[in-house]
C-alpha cells in the first residue's frame, strides 16, 4: 500500500523547490497515493535477472571535433534573464545567514 | 478561385513550383483562415502575420529570379510552442516562460527556414507537454474542430487542430508518450513519431529526454513524409541524434501510393491493445481496416506483447523522474519569470521556490513531485529501477513481434475525443488513455497515426496506429500511404472533407492570452 502523507509531499516539494500551499499539499498527497499505487505494479515483473534500460537507442562516446564555433553573445545569453547586472545574471543572495 | 487552405502541402508545393500560386497568396489565405476561426478554436498561442508574409514575399522573389528552391519552399507551417524560435515567443504552454523569446532556433526550426517554409506561428499545448488533452495549457484550452466541446488531444492539440481546421497544411509536434499520434487520431489528421534520434531534439524544451521525439503533423501521409525529409537527419548539436543515412520518406510514401503496395506485407495485430476498455466504434473501424488490409493482400497475424500491461506504469515513473530533473532549469535566473516570496528571506532558494509555485500549473507540480519521489532514497530501486527493467521487457516484446511481422497496428487511442473536464480531476484516468502510444516511446521505435473513419456512436474520428522497427520509418510511410489511399477510395473523399463547418469567430488580441 502506497500511503503518501502530507509531510512527505511537503518534504518532496522542498527538495523540488516549489512552495506548495497547504491545499495543494493535501490534494497532491491524495493524487500521489493513487498514482503510486497504480505504477507500483512495475515491481511484479522487474526481476533481478533483467537488465535496466535507460536509453532506447544506446550510443557511446558521442564526440564532436574540438573546433571553436559561434556561440551566444553576452547580450543573447542575458536576453531572457529576469534580472541582470552589467554582463552578468543578477541573483538573490545564495546563502541564508541563519 | 481555389481555396488555397484546402490543398494538401504536396498540392500547394506543386502549384508554387509551377508559378500558378504565390507563397504570399497561400500564406495570406492561411492567415485569413486563422483570423476567421481561431478566435473559437484557439490552436495558436502566437501568430506571426507580418513576418510570415515577409518570408513568403522573399520566397516568391527568389523563385521569380529563377533560384532553385526546395520541394516545400513557400508552404506555410505551424510550430508547436515547445520548439524554440528566434523571432517568436516560446512558452511550452507554461506561465513560467511567459513572453520568453529564445536567443536561438531549434534545429528543426532552422531547417524549416533553410528549406524556405513559411512559419505561421506557435501552437498551443499542455504545459511542458504534460497531458493528453491540451487542457493543461496555462493559456487556455484548444477546441477540437470536429466538436468544439471536445478535446483536440494532447499534448500537441494546437498543432493537430491547426491542420485539421485548415489553418495550416503542416505543423511540427513532439511526442513523448503519444503527443503527436493521439491528437492526430482524435482530430482526423496524420501524425508521425520518428525513431528516437531520427529528428534532432536541439531546441525542443525537454520533458523526458529518453522519450521525447519531434515529428510531422499533417493531413496526408505524403505531406508528413515531405516534412520528415526536411527536419530529419543527423544533428551534431543533439548527442542522441542518429547518424543513419535515411532513405527518402517522400519516396517511401509515393511507393505506398502505387498499386499492390500492401501485397505480402506482414501486419501484426497486438492482442493486448484491443478488447475491453476500447470504445465500440474504435474497435469497429479498426476491425474493418484489418479486413481492408487482408483484401489488399496483406497477411494479418495476431501477436502478443505480454509486458505492455506494465507500460503505462513504467512510463509514469520514468517520465516524471526525467521531467523533475529537466525542469530544474527553471530556476528564475536565466530565463522566464521571477517571483519574490511573500516575506521571509530573499535568498535564491526561496525566490526559486516562489517562482516555481507561481509559474508551474497543477499537472507540472504533480509530475515533478512524483518524479522527485520516484528518485528519492529508499524508493529508487522499487520504482525507477523497476520501471527501467520493464522498459527492457517492452523492447523484447517488440523484438519478438517484429521477428514475425513487418509492421504492427493498433487503434491509436482507446476512445474518440472526450469532452472537456472528463478526466481533468482523475490523473490516472488521463494517463491510462496513453496505453496504446506509450510502448513505442519506451522502445524508441517509430509510430504513425492515420484516420480510418468515424465512430458510429459519436461521429468522431478514429485513428490507426502503425509501428515499425527502429530505423524503419520509411516502412510507416509506405504502409500508411497505401492504407490511406485504400480508405479514401472507399469513402470517395478525404477524412477531413467531412469535418463540420467551423464557427466563424474572429481572433482578437484578447483571445490570445486567455488565462486558465
Amino acid at each position: 500500500m502506497s500511503e503518501i502523507t502530507a509531510e512527505q509531499v511537503a518534504h518532496l516539494a522542498h527538495l523540488a523547490r516549489i512552495d506548495l500551499s497547504p491545499e495543494e499539499i493535501t490534494n497532491l498527497a491524495a493524487d500521489l497515493g493513487q498514482i503510486v499505487e497504480s505504477v507500483a505494479k512495475v515491481s511484479q515483473v522487474a526481476t533481478a535477472d533483467i537488465p535496466a534500460t535507460s536509453h532506447p537507442m544506446p550510443l557511446t562516446n558521442v564526440f564532436r571535433d574540438d573546433v571553436v564555433v559561434p556561440s551566444l553573445t553576452v547580450e543573447q545569453a542575458l536576453s531572457g534573464a529576469p534580472a541582470r547586472a552589467g554582463d552578468k545574471f543578477r541573483v538573490p543572495a545564495i546563502l541564508d545567514e541563519e | 478561385m481555389t481555396d488555397l487552405t484546402r490543398l494538401t502541402a504536396a498540392e500547394l508545393a506543386a502549384a508554387l513550383a509551377d508559378g500558378s500560386v504565390s507563397s504570399v497568396d497561400a500564406t495570406r489565405a492561411h492567415l485569413d483562415q486563422i483570423d476567421a476561426v481561431d478566435g473559437d478554436l484557439h490552436a495558436f498561442l502566437h501568430v506571426a502575420h507580418d513576418a510570415a508574409l515577409a518570408a513568403a514575399a522573399r520566397v516568391d522573389a527568389r523563385r521569380a529570379a529563377g533560384e532553385a528552391l526546395g520541394p516545400l519552399a513557400g508552404v506555410p507551417i505551424a510550430i508547436k510552442d515547445v520548439l524554440t524560435t528566434l523571432d517568436m515567443p516560446t512558452t511550452a504552454g507554461s506561465k513560467i516562460l511567459e513572453g520568453w523569446v529564445p536567443p536561438y532556433d531549434a534545429t528543426v526550426v532552422a531547417r524549416l527556414r533553410a528549406a524556405d517554409l513559411v512559419l505561421l506561428g506557435k501552437t498551443n499545448m499542455d504545459e511542458f507537454a504534460m497531458g493528453s488533452s491540451t487542457e493543461h495549457s496555462a493559456y487556455g484550452i484548444t477546441r477540437n474542430p470536429w466538436d468544439r466541446d471536445r478535446i483536440p488531444g494532447g499534448s500537441g492539440g494546437g498543432s493537430a487542430a491547426a491542420v485539421a481546421s485548415f489553418q495550416a497544411p503542416l505543423a511540427l509536434g513532439s511526442d513523448t508518450g503519444g503527443s503527436i499520434r493521439q491528437p492526430a487520431a482524435v482530430t482526423g489528421s496524420v501524425g508521425v513519431k520518428p525513431t528516437y534520434g531520427g529528428v534532432s531534439r536541439y531546441g525542443a524544451i525537454a520533458l523526458a529526454s529518453s522519450l521525447d521525439q519531434v515529428g510531422p503533423v499533417s493531413r496526408t501521409v505524403l505531406d508528413a513524409a515531405m516534412l520528415h525529409d526536411v527536419i530529419g537527419g543527423h544533428d551534431p548539436l543533439d548527442s542522441t541524434s542518429l547518424t543513419d543515412a535515411w532513405p527518402s520518406m517522400t519516396g517511401a510514401a509515393l511507393a505506398g501510393l502505387a498499386d499492390g503496395a500492401l501485397t505480402g506485407v506482414r501486419v501484426g495485430v497486438i492482442k493486448e491493445l484491443a478488447g475491453p476498455g476500447f470504445q465500440a466504434g474504435v474497435t469497429a473501424r479498426f476491425t474493418e481496416t484489418l479486413a481492408l488490409l487482408t483484401a489488399a493482400g496483406a497477411e494479418i497475424t495476431e501477436v502478443s506483447a505480454p509486458n505492455f500491461e506494465y507500460a503505462v506504469a513504467a512510463y509514469y515513473l520514468i517520465l516524471p523522474a526525467e521531467a523533475s530533473s529537466n525542469l530544474a532549469r527553471f530556476d528564475s535566473v536565466r530565463f522566464g519569470i521571477r517571483v519574490d516570496p511573500d516575506g521571509g528571506k530573499m535568498t535564491s532558494e526561496h525566490v526559486m521556490a516562489a517562482t516555481r509555485e507561481a509559474g508551474f500549473g497543477p499537472e507540472v507540480k504533480r509530475r515533478i513531485i512524483l518524479g522527485t519521489y520516484a528518485l528519492s532514497t529508499g524508493y529508487y530501486d522499487a520504482y525507477y529501477g523497476s520501471a527501467q527493467k520493464v522498459r527492457t521487457l517492452i523492447q523484447r516484446d517488440f523484438d519478438a513481434a517484429f521477428a514475425q511481422v513487418d509492421v504492427l497496428v493498433s487503434p491509436t487511442a482507446p476512445t474518440t475525443a472526450f469532452t472537456f473536464g472528463d478526466k481533468l480531476d482523475d490523473p490516472m484516468a488521463m494517463y491510462l488513455g496513453d496505453v496504446t502510444t506509450i510502448p513505442a516511446n519506451l522502445a524508441g521505435i517509430p509510430g504513425m497515426s492515420i484516420p480510418i473513419g468515424l465512430a458510429p456512436e459519436d461521429g468522431l474520428p478514429v485513428g490507426l496506429q502503425i509501428m515499425a522497427p527502429a530505423h524503419q520509418d520509411a516502412r510507416l510511410y509506405t504502409v500508411g500511404a497505401a492504407i490511406e489511399k485504400l480508405l479514401e477510395a472507399g469513402w470517395g473523399h478525404s477524412m477531413l472533407d467531412q469535418a463540420p463547418a467551423l464557427a466563424r469567430a474572429p481572433r482578437t488580441a484578447t483571445t490570445v492570452q486567455g488565462a486558465r
